[in-house]
């Protein structure tokens, strides 16, 4: 350490290819928006954003096919594995559609800046200005979760959660209509995102005090050699716990997750739904399996209480709702305590195979399938935009029977009703939960699933069994984008659904050698 | 020796905590974010002094640019709830609930 010559690091570029080539669009979207003249930025920043996204996962699959490494990339900073390239995988095609989704309608606002309700908002509107930011931002933010997802290091994952955090907060304030809304959802999720990271550097500071280093390898060794310093790894862990647990919306930390969800525009939420709880898992893994494996005799307990509250807490809540996007961010909640499931059914290597690549199935399933519900939910509208209270969907069923048909099928896919994605995710989850030792956590999830399908069902009936409401919500004519979303969307449904074999095996190669350290 | 310098690190950390928790303006509530921030790169820069290597101080830089880079965020954000309630406090921002 204290020598006279430094040496250069390695770095893998080519390993590393999928996230510079975002962070570089990212960076070359913010040129755009400082150089080129206002009516030409949508119509570079689409094509470029889309393309970044193309051209990361061609080389995240690239690189599959290469072989994986045995060695984390850029001096052990960055592992580039297995797990690493089907999450990576699985957000780029994820942010491609919500890209989709973004670009499809003026869901942004005119000017962030301007007041609501302000002549300068009004001015802002007639001249047709666009906050076309949102595209950099979002590019931003995916470039964070690749890296959130592949940190072999407890600093690079804390500057990765900000850097995905950072962009999606204002984001989330962003919204065309209801800004106040908006607003408070963006104040909302800011103090208390910056709050949980607060918790997470705390964390890692007292780990770091534990083990001498942050790195993930290194701290797992120290848990078997290190004695003596026992409270600083038990409240670090805790404290690194409440930090992710909070990302993914787990029970006691969940109160954010409907507030921001209904606040913010839902193309937005739809990114936030899917690929931040992918990003999330990701590194919740990698914290509790790589570094903290051979600790799993102290966090496993507690986990089990957090993934008991938060099926429940999601579940019962979820009924009470009466906003479409509020339901279906309980709805969230609620397979966000399904994936802990998995979490918690650490074992042999063998054991820790078959949860790893059914947590890699289940957050591509559900993925795809909140994507949709939530681009159906952008369709239906009234004079105020989006018509978010339940009892506006009220005999959609009779209005639109393709779009509400649709939405029945993305809501029994979050049931996990068979023939659909989420009966094989749920199945897998659970069997490997069941495997692990973990059979009554498996009995409350499947318990709370049965309550979860109640309300999913309650919607349906909602939907086709009642007169439609005289005044009720238009179906905007669905434009290219949401309609490719949605079909995007259903297709992925039904195909993991009925032929989930391809996918399966791919979830299975990519567990098969587990994390590199 | 360095564990007076841990106690502070957590004192400071608790201080802050509470303080966004009964705080009610958005400014304050940040800065007590800022100040758990701070008392994590004490804590950090202890454990450096401790173990003997430079991680930590290391890693102390990095949080602080982080909290820069957050301040920034978060300011945007609380300036422009300010400018359309004419009010930070966290307890008027209450539209969203149930």
């Amino acid at each position: 350490m204290n020598g006279t010559t430094i040496q250069a690091p390695t770095i893998e570029y080519a390993l590393l290819s999928p996230m510079l080539l975002v962070f570089g669009a990212a960076i070359i979207g913010v040129l755009v928006e400082a150089f080129a003249p206002r009516y030409l930025r949508k119509s570079i920043h689409v094509p470029l954003t889309l393309l970044a996204l193309v051209g990361a996962f061609v080389t995240t699959i690239l690189t599959a096919l290469n072989g994986l490494p045995t060695v984390a990339a850029a001096m052990g900073a960055v592992a580039v594995d297995g797990p690493s390239l089907f999450i990576w995988g699985v957000i780029l095609i994820l942010a491609f559609i919500c890209t989709l989704l973004i670009n499809d309608d003026d869901q942004f606002v005119a000017q962030a800046a301007a007041v609501p309700g302000s002549v300068d908002e009004e001015e802002a509107v007639r001249h047709g200005y666009a906050q076309t930011e949102v595209y950099p931002l979002m590019l931003f933010s995916v470039g964070g979760m690749l890296l959130f997802a592949a940190s072999n290091d407890l600093l690079v994952m804390f500057v990765a959660l900000e850097v995905m955090s950072l962009p999606l907060y204002l984001l989330c304030g962003l919204a065309r209509r209801r800004r106040l809304l908006s607003q408070e959802a963006s104040v909302k999720y800011f103090l208390l995102g910056a709050f949980s990271s607060a918790f997470f550097l705390y964390g890692m500071a007292l780990v770091y005090g534990y083990a001498g280093s942050v790195d993930l390898k290194t701290i797992s060794t120290a848990i078997s050699s290190v004695s003596g310093q026992e409270p600083l790894l038990l409240i670090g862990t805790a404290m690194l716990g409440v930090g992710l647990l909070f990302k993914i919306g787990a029970a006691p930390f969940q109160a954010w997750k409907p507030d921001v969800y209904q606040g913010a525009p839902t193309a937005v939420t739809a990114l936030m739904a899917s690929t931040v709880l992918v990003a999330a898992f990701g590194a919740v893994l990698r914290v509790f399996w790589v570094a903290l494996g051979g600790y799993e005799w102290n966090w496993q307990p507690l986990m089990w209480g957090v993934a008991i509250l938060t099926m429940i807490v999601g579940a019962i809540l979820a009924i009470t709702q009466t906003d479409i996007k509020r339901m279906l961010a309980y709805s969230s909640i609620a397979h966000g305590g399904f994936l802990l499931t998995g979490v918690i059914a650490i074992g042999t290597i063998k054991q820790d195979q078959q949860a790893l690549s059914a947590i890699l199935f289940y957050l591509a399933a559900y993925g795809f399938t909140t994507v949709g519900a939530f681009a159906v939910v952008t369709m239906v509208r009234d004079a105020g935009g989006e018509a978010g209270h339940l009892s506006r969907w009220a005999g959609l069923g009779k209005r639109s029977p393709v779009l509400a048909g649709i939405f029945a099928f993305f809501l029994l896919a979050f049931a996990g009703i068979p023939l659909t994605s989420g009966f094989f995710a749920k199945y897998a989850v659970f069997a490997a939960a069941i495997s692990g030792g973990a059979l009554p956590l498996v009995i409350v999830g499947a318990v709370s699933s049965a309550i979860a399908a109640f309300f999913y069902v309650r919607v349906i009936v909602l939907m086709f069994f009642s007169e439609p409401a005289a005044d009720g919500p238009t179906i905007a004519a669905p434009t290219v984008g949401t309609s490719a979303v949605v079909a995007l969307a259903a297709a992925a449904t039904v195909v993991l659904g009925v032929f989930p074999q391809p996918v399966l095996d791919l979830a299975d190669q990519a567990a098969s050698a587990l994390f590199i350290r | 020796m360095t564990t007076h310098y841990l106690v502070l690190s957590a004192l400071l950390f608790a201080i802050g905590a509470v303080g966004v928790l009964v705080r009610r303006n958005a400014i304050v509530v940040f800065m007590c974010v800022e100040l758990m921030l701070n008392a994590c790169n004490l804590a950090f820069v202890t454990f450096a002094r401790q173990h003997g290597n430079l991680d930590g101080q290391i890693i102390a830089f990095f949080v602080m640019v982080v909290a820069a880079a957050e301040v920034v965020i978060g300011l945007a954000i609380i300036v422009m709830i300010f400018r359309t309630r004419r009010s930070a406090s966290v307890d008027d921002a209450n539209l969203l609930k149930y």
